[in-house]
């Protein structure tokens, strides 16, 4: 079936099961900062802002985005940017699996919270889980990128 | 220095935050074939028949694999150097099928779900058989996990599998029974430590196509693409020169992606249909068929005098290997070989035990493996020492431990897989360690505990470690360097970049060499067909080892634009001044970029390059200590961890945030091993814990404070004074907690991992004891 969705605000027609997953739909579009990690919304590799706001598309059926407004990094480039040279000078870069979806978030969050405090940061950042850097590194990386932007 | 030793952005991050096409499967051909794997659902059985026909027929199915369609040529998916220390005791498809989530079939079809449709049409019938699931009874056990003729090892690793066992070793030094009956004080217990699941973000994911060359191609998410490559030749008896394995960005693998995963069935469906193909793991299929962290019991036993002079370590280990014996060896002898010379002065050391096959999903490299296992053992147990001598753990340490200039016997009769070398320790900067941790921790105002009130104690805690920088004699790494004209370089290398950042400081090694800028040196990783060899990302090697490579021919390339140079000014080499700009002799002077362009369009025409190989004589420890602080709930047994101090002693850090980065992702890993992450199975052998919610790893919520610092140290062997730093961090945590734990509420945990209900439970049986 059809559905139309503004992808980063472009409109798109895509031709779906009833059963796809937004996942698959906007990687077989080559939306390859979307990544699949865990299939079950444990991860959050697979983040994609659904009219602004947060969700996993490994779980979000292609049908129940449709009419709606979809935003991917590829949307954000110069905040990801942004972000990633304040990852490099802390060291948090490591196998970046799930550094476009943390980015993602990231915005999410400022769009949210004015001024999120340490532990607002960890609260809504939870469900961006990283195997690689200990998250302390990208803690720092994510304050003063918030500060910058002050 | 100017390049190494700074902390510069790594070379990739950026481009990979903005979601630019980089891992395997964005690497996918269009319309591949869709491979998936038909996994036994018992733990043990025999395919009696097997009828493929009513998948075949389904529309949009390409083929069906069974064991029929392989010769019965047994490998190691251990992905290791050759001849492996693992036996060859695996099958493409075999005829039996050993664990649950093992392969038993599997199809090619035009998309997902044509193909796991066809996978429920295979029809098997299965001769269910008794398995073994306990692996303390699995040794003699009347059920074999292997009964193949065919299987074998490559050289003794005391294999044997009419007693299921995958490997045995035996090792001593001096008389341990002797010293031990001569020591004064004794600890005695049993530690066992669990399978730990990788959980790297990204799944086992592979491709493949037959390029316009006829040539095979494959692109893998794998720690070692040359062995990939060699093993796939061997199993499935194609010719090496025809297949090309290409690692694209890798999204994480600490040990879980050394193996072979998918690359034999895309190779075989690729090859037979001439279409190109894909598989990519789900997290079920991670869990439950790819493999885990070795479980085992320790056996240990010390010895000791009244004041404090460790005597005697006597260790029998039982390590479970599951199905498949892929590095069965290699992480039992680590469990000794990179954590007993810590305590480099006892009189004796024996060291002993059985790797043993059940039928549980395979175990495999798992970073710090073996080491963090036979750490919590040994680490541990020493801190009981301390507590029986009534001697604080930091003196206790710094009285036995290694030092700089020494060295321990068991680095010559150890090493993995095979007998190790002599090693004096160049750099040990271990003391320093202990005494900047404990200063960190404030060990001396908070050792042992502290109450807080309200049913809360804190406590400290504290563990050292060591590791090793590849493996000597075995290890090989090489590294080219291209000039190009307008005077930038290439940098080819074989080694692995699976997102620890070699790519990055192997780069900014080069630029050192040859007194560049970071952003002139352009790498190019892990394509068999175009870059050096390199065994790959595993046993701590790649700054060490591939480090010195890169470094050799960074020089050799230096002393040859200097030779250019010479020519071009008619002077003797000696007589160039260079400071990787500009080239002087006297009046004389060209720049690099005019030399380069000069080479490549104008006089002497030639292209620079130079390929260098490095291969370890010895393999300089790391180590490092951790200091840990945290609250415990005696009410609940809960525990919050307040801070993780780790010190290492690493050498020369190439990139201080980007190993600090190693350090820190290790000591999380580590802490979930400690407190809660641990693979369980029903008792009828099948995996509980096959996805991430069942399998929890640490996310920001747990994680407080890490504070991580490194030792001012230099090995003078390796490349600008690195050693490694890629495994070390993991090994503490499990033993600086379960002391911390004791420390704060005087219960032993020794059964990793240590959940509050296993202290909650100790406690209350210490307090009816107490009664
Ligand atoms: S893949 Fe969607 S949350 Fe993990
Ligand atoms: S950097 Fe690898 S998962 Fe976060």
């Amino acid at each position: 079936m059809k559905i139309y969705i503004e992808v980063n605000g472009q409109k798109k027609v895509y031709d779906v099961a009833p059963d796809e997953y937004l996942l698959d739909t906007l990687r077989e579009d080559n939306f390859y900062s979307i990544k699949r990690g865990c299939d079950n919304s444990s991860c959050g590799v697979c983040t994609v802002l659904m009219d602004g706001k947060a969700v996993q598309s490994c779980t979000l059926l292609s049908v129940k985005a449709d009419g709606h407004k979809i935003t991917t990094i590829e949307g954000y480039q110069d905040e990801a940017k942004k972000l990633s040279e304040h990852f490099g000078h802390q060291g948090a870069d490591q196998c970046g699996y799930c550094n476009s979806s943390l980015a993602l978030t990231v915005h999410a969050m400022k769009d949210e919270i004015v001024k999120p405090t340490n532990k607002d940061i960890k609260e809504y950042l939870v469900g961006n889980l990283c195997r690689c850097t200990g998250y302390e590194a990208q803690h720092r990386a994510i304050k003063l990128c918030l500060e910058d932007d002050e | 220095m100017k390049v190494v030793n700074h902390a510069l952005p790594s070379i990739d991050g950026k481009g990979l935050m903005m979601g630019k096409k980089a891992y395997t499967d964005d690497l996918s051909e269009p319309k591949s074939l869709i491979v998936k794997v038909l996994r036994s659902p018992h733990p043990y059985a025999k395919i009696v028949k097997i009828d493929t026909a009513k998948a075949e027929a389904l529309d949009g199915v390409e083929l069906v694999l069974t064991y029929k369609d392989f010769d019965r040529r047994p490998f190691t998916r251990a992905g290791q150097g050759y001849p492996e220390p693992s036996p060859h005791d695996k099958f493409v498809l075999d005829n039996y099928v050993r664990y649950i989530g093992d392969e038993a079939a599997a199809v090619a079809a035009i998309d997902v779900k044509t193909a796991e449709k066809a996978l429920k049409l295979i029809e098997i019938e299965y001769e269910v058989l008794e398995p073994v699931l306990d692996f303390e009874t699995a040794f003699e056990n009347e059920i074999l996990v292997h009964t193949e003729p065919e299987i074998h090892d490559m050289f003794p690793i005391g294999f044997d599998p009419k007693k299921n066992l995958a490997a045995s070793y035996h090792m001593h030094v001096g008389d341990v029974t002797k010293s031990l009956e001569e020591s004064e004080v004794i600890i005695e217990e049993s530690f066992y430590t669990q399978a730990q699941a990788h959980v790297m973000l990204e799944p086992h994911n592979v491709n493949a196509r037959v390029d316009y060359q006829g040539r095979l191609v494959i692109y893998s998410s794998t720690q070692t693409p040359i062995h990939v490559r060699r093993i796939i030749s061997q199993a499935l008896d194609y010719p090496l020169s025809k297949i090309r394995v290409i690692k694209p960005r890798v999204g994480g693998g600490f040990g879980g992606k050394q193996a072979i995963h998918g690359e034999m069935f895309v190779a075989t469906v690729t090859l037979k249909t001439g279409k190109p193909s894909k598989m990519m793991y789900t997290r079920k299929e991670v869990f439950e068929s790819s493999y885990s962290r070795h479980p085992m019991r320790f056996d240990i036993k010390l010895g000791s005098t009244k004041d404090g002079v460790l005597k005697a370590i006597d260790c029998w280990v039982v390590s479970d290997t599951g199905a498949y014996g892929e590095h069965a060896l290699t992480v039992f002898m680590v469990a000794a070989a990179k954590v007993f010379p810590l305590y480099n002065k006892v009189d004796s050391v024996r060291f002993h035990g059985n790797v043993v096959y059940t039928n549980h999903t395979p175990a495999g490299a798992y970073r710090g493996y073996g080491a963090i296992q036979g750490n919590f053992a040994l680490e541990s147990s020493i801190d009981m020492l301390c507590h029986k001598l009534k001697i604080d753990p930091v003196e206790f340490r710094q009285k036995n431990m290694i030092k700089e200039t020494e060295t321990s016997p068991i680095f010559k009769i150890m090493g993995e897989g095979t007998e190790g070398i002599e090693m004096f320790m160049e750099s040990c900067k271990l003391d320093y360690c202990v005494k900047r941790g404990s200063e960190l921790v404030k060990w001396k105002e908070k050792y042992p505990r502290k109450e807080l009130g309200n049913s809360k104690v804190k406590g400290v805690g504290m563990a050292i470690a060591m590791q090793g920088s590849g493996i000597p004699y075995i290890d090989m790494a090489a590294a080219t360097i291209k000039l190009n004209d307008d005077g930038f370089y290439n940098l080819m290398i074989g080694a692995t970049d699976i997102g620890q950042g070699s790519d990055t400081i192997l780069a900014q090694i080069a630029a050192e060499a040859l007194g560049t800028t970071l952003d002139k040196v352009i790498v190019y990783s892990s394509d068999t067909d175009l870059t050096p060899y390199d065994t790959g990302a595993y046993a701590s090697s790649t700054t060490y080892v591939s480090g010195n490579a890169v470094l050799k021919a960074g020089k050799e390339m230096r002393q040859m634009i200097i030779d250019e140079a010479a020519k071009v000014f008619e002077v003797n080499p000696e007589d160039v001044e260079y400071d990787g700009v500009v080239l002087k002799s006297k009046d004389k002077e060209i720049t690099l970029k005019d030399l380069s362009n000069r080479l490549f369009y104008n006089e002497d025409q030639k292209q620079l390059q130079i390929t260098s190989s490095y291969y370890g004589t010895k393999s300089p420890p790391p180590f490092m200590a951790g200091f840990v602080e945290i609250d415990v709930d005696k009410e609940t047994g809960e525990v919050d961890i307040i801070d993780y101090v780790s010190i290492v002693d690493c050498g020369t850090t190439i990139n201080p945030m980007l190993a600090k980065g190693q350090v820190e992702g290790g000591i999380v890993q580590g802490i979930g091993m400690a407190m809660y992450e641990e693979v369980l199975y029903t008792k009828k052998g099948k995996l509980v814990t096959n996805d991430m919610m069942n399998y929890r790893i640490p996310t920001r919520r747990e994680i407080n404070n890490l504070t991580t610092e490194f030792a001012d140290s230099y090995e003078e062997s390796g490349p600008y004074g690195a050693k490694s730093v890629g495994e070390i961090g993991i090994d503490t945590p499990p033993a600086a907690l379960a002391n911390a734990v004791y420390n704060a509420v005087g219960v032993r945990i020794t059964t990793l991992p240590i959940t509050p209900e296993k202290i909650l439970m100790a406690i209350k049986e210490k307090e009816k004891g107490e009664k």
